[in-house]
């Protein structure tokens, strides 16, 4: 197994956000979370990069058979653990393309390499950045500062395609896209998708699952997965609302 | 002496000054001579700053007064201090304790003339009379004062009308002296019409003993003519530094400073530029990156005197543990000043609770027909970027490295002079990783230059 949460309970401010949380993933899956605003799904991709204020109170997180709670964001992410950000964040001053030698040279020490070359770096650079039909000039942009909202997520699949996770964890990926980038951004992600990596879509709408198709689906709410389902579950959910999901669990 | 050891540093300047002045000046015109007087009879009444005027309300260089300053017994030195910055072809000339290091001046094969302001002041008496004292005051007080009346030497920068300068001047000031010397230098830069000027000003330290050096500059730029002027700061935590630079631009002349302040006890650097002629343009950049009891004053005056002119300030500091720092940024627009465009702004991070900055950028406008703008922003390191570079794998040290250096490069990457920019750069990254400081021998180590190496390559970010 990939990737697996037991029974976890993680805490913002004292306040209990995820009330017992399980999941496990494979290689080669892809796992959708849905659920209504405030049910904890942010939180989740929180907790499992090793944001600071999300206290884990109870449980375990494994990644390729080791426990990564002890472990910091920056190892975590080396260990092949990629979030794209639901809000990417603005780096001025920091090009994109130094950003991603830095990180890319980063996760290679982790694992025991020597730093990329450069040219072999502007190559994939330039075959990544085609992946996601990114045509202006990034080298030189700073990160994300005065880019759209969809070119924003674009970078963030852009950036999952230099770095190779073996698990990505897209939060709301679709928030604000229309219907070109969201085709964009999905056909970045099932091109990437492989039998030796898995994804978590993190979504509130059916929509964005027409493109990513998705093994399983979960329904999130109060903090734990209340139900699992194939891709179907995803369709009936759109029908019958979030209301319905309540209604069954109470 | 029991006696001498309760004057304060007023009282010792002025039993000096009373019987020293005639010998300082006995080269004098009668006009210089007379501009010594009146600034002795001027400090007599008022004395040094104190915190209580507004423009000094924050400064803790006042606080530097009350140590035991030795100001009569100050001399030239010589020795084989050496810096260099590498790939930089530069016309160096060093400094020692306020005294230019040779004797006569020089002339350049472009034509500038180079020296001690002492010697130029009495081989160009004409030049003097015309250029020196006739820069706008603008923060009168006692420190002008005792500069004026008791300075020795300096140096003395001339380019003549159409000459551009083949290469950079780089002036090394520093203290070589062990009982606390209080130095005042005094300094005349003239660029007259059409003429260019790249010159790097370094002050450095190359012991730890305590010093006071208050410098007084006056610049002259003439019509069409252009300087750059790079001021480099890296002393040690013992020292005291004024340095003034009081600059006349006239028209369609352009001006450029950078002011780095890397390491320092206490630092006040005034910059007061009269723009008096149309179509001039200065840009005024800044950086300070100050740690331990640090602390570093800029204190910024533009005059807007006529219309049709631009001026950009841009100043940016990082603070760490107790470092302490003031911005004072003063945009004056005089009321015939239309047209006139003027940018303002200040930036800061601080790093711990107990840095403290306090900033006032500040429009004085006069004219109807403007764009001013100002701003200035106080902030900590940005946790979400913090966190984002994390989550792709870049250590939080690297992340807080990148981010702080990202912040400071917008400053230096304005420098004109490849080489330069480079070296700060590389003193950037150094003082950043807390691996720059004052050193036995130089604070350069220019005898074992190292390539410096990030583990991340923050040179082309």
């Amino acid at each position: 197994m990939l990737f697996d949460i037991k029974n976890l309970h993680v805490s913002v401010g004292g306040k209990e956000i995820l009330k017992g949380f399980n999941l496990s993933v494979n290689e080669g899956e892809i796992h959708a979370i849905m659920g209504p605003n405030g049910t904890g799904k942010s939180t989740l991709a929180a907790a499992i990069t090793g944001r600071d204020g999300y206290e884990i109170t109870e449980g375990e997180i494994w990644f390729k058979g080791k426990n990564i709670m002890e472990m910091s964001p920056a190892d975590r992410a080396n260990e092949g653990i990629f979030l794209s950000f639901q809000y990417p964040v603005e780096i001025p001053g920091v090009s994109i393309q130094n950003f991603m030698r830095t990180a890319i040279n980063a996760k290679r020490e982790y694992q025991g390499l020597p730093n990329i070359a450069m040219p072999e770096f502007v190559k994939i650079m330039k075959e990544k950045q085609a992946m996601v039909e990114i045509t202006a000039k990034l080298q030189n942009r700073y990160v994300n500062v005065g880019f759209s909202g969809g070119e924003k997520k674009k970078n963030e699949i852009f950036q999952m395609a230099m770095l190779e996770p073996q698990l990505a964890i897209l939060d709301e990926t679709d928030s604000g896209l229309d219907i070109d980038a969201l085709r964009i951004v999905a056909n970045g992600v099932n091109q990437l998708h492989n039998d030796n990596n898995a994804f978590i879509v993190i979504t509130h709408y059916q929509r964005l699952l027409d493109y990513i198709v998705p093994d399983f689906v979960h329904v999130m709410y109060d903090g734990r997965i209340v139900k699992s389902g194939d891709k179907s579950l995803a369709l009936e959910l759109e029908e019958k609302g979030y209301e319905w999901i309540k209604d069954t669990i109470l | 002496m029991e006696n001498q050891e309760k004057m304060t540093a007023q009282e010792k300047f002025i039993d000096y000054a009373k019987k020293s002045i005639e010998t300082i000046s006995s080269c004098d015109s009668p006009r210089i001579k007379k501009l010594r007087q009146e600034a002795l009879n001027r400090f007599i009444d008022r004395g040094f700053p104190t915190n209580k005027m507004e423009k000094w309300r924050n400064s803790k260089l006042l606080e530097c007064l009350n140590q035991d300053f030795n100001i009569e017994s100050i001399e030239n030195k010589k020795h084989d201090f050496c810096c260099v910055i590498q790939n930089l072809d530069a016309e160096v000339v060093t400094i020692t304790n306020g005294f230019y290091s040779d004797e006569n001046l020089k002339t350049l094969s472009s034509g500038i003339i180079i020296g001690s302001t002492h010697k130029a002041m009495q081989e160009y008496p004409e030049l003097f009379e015309k250029y020196f004292g006739t820069c706008n005051i603008n923060d009168d007080n006692g420190f002008y004062d005792i500069n004026t009346a008791l300075w020795k030497d300096g140096f003395f920068i001339y380019a003549p009308k159409n000459i551009v300068a083949e290469k950079p001047i780089q002036i090394i000031k520093i203290t070589d002296e062990d009982n606390s010397p209080f130095i005042q230098t005094r300094n005349l830069i003239i660029a007259e019409a059409n003429s260019q000027l790249q010159i790097i000003d370094c002050d450095d330290s190359i012991k730890e003993q305590s010093s006071f050096v208050n410098s007084y500059t006056e610049i002259i730029i003439g019509e069409n003519a252009q300087l750059e002027n790079y001021k480099l700061q890296n002393l040690n935590d013992n020292s005291s530094l004024l340095n003034t630079n009081t600059i006349k631009q006239l028209a369609n002349s352009r001006l450029q400073t950078h002011t780095v302040s890397f390491n320092g006890g206490k630092i006040r650097n005034n910059i007061f530029v009269d723009i008096d002629g149309e179509g001039a343009e200065c840009n005024l950049y800044g950086l300070y990156l100050v740690d331990k009891t640090q602390h570093v004053d800029n204190q910024i005056k533009v005059n807007h005197n006529v219309a049709n002119c631009n001026s950009t300030e841009k100043f940016k500091g990082i603070l760490d543990n107790e470092a302490t720092a003031v911005f004072n940024g003063h945009v004056y627009v005089a009321p015939n000043a239309q047209k006139t465009n003027a940018y303002q702004n200040n930036s800061n991070i601080i790093l711990t609770d107990k840095a403290k900055i306090s900033t006032m950028p500040f429009l004085e406008i006069y004219a109807d027909d403007v764009k001013c703008s100002h701003g200035s922003s106080i902030g900590q390191l940005d946790q979400e970027a913090m966190f984002y570079m994390q989550q792709r794998g870049i250590s939080r040290e690297n992340a807080r490295m990148l981010l702080m250096y990202a912040f400071a490069a917008e400053i230096s990457n304005n420098i004109g002079i490849e080489a330069l920019r480079e070296r700060i750069d590389d003193m950037i990254k150094r003082r950043l990783k807390g691996e720059l400081s004052c050193c036995e021998n130089c604070v350069f180590q220019c005898n074992t230059p190292k390539e410096y190496d990030f583990k991340i390559d923050l040179s082309k970010i």
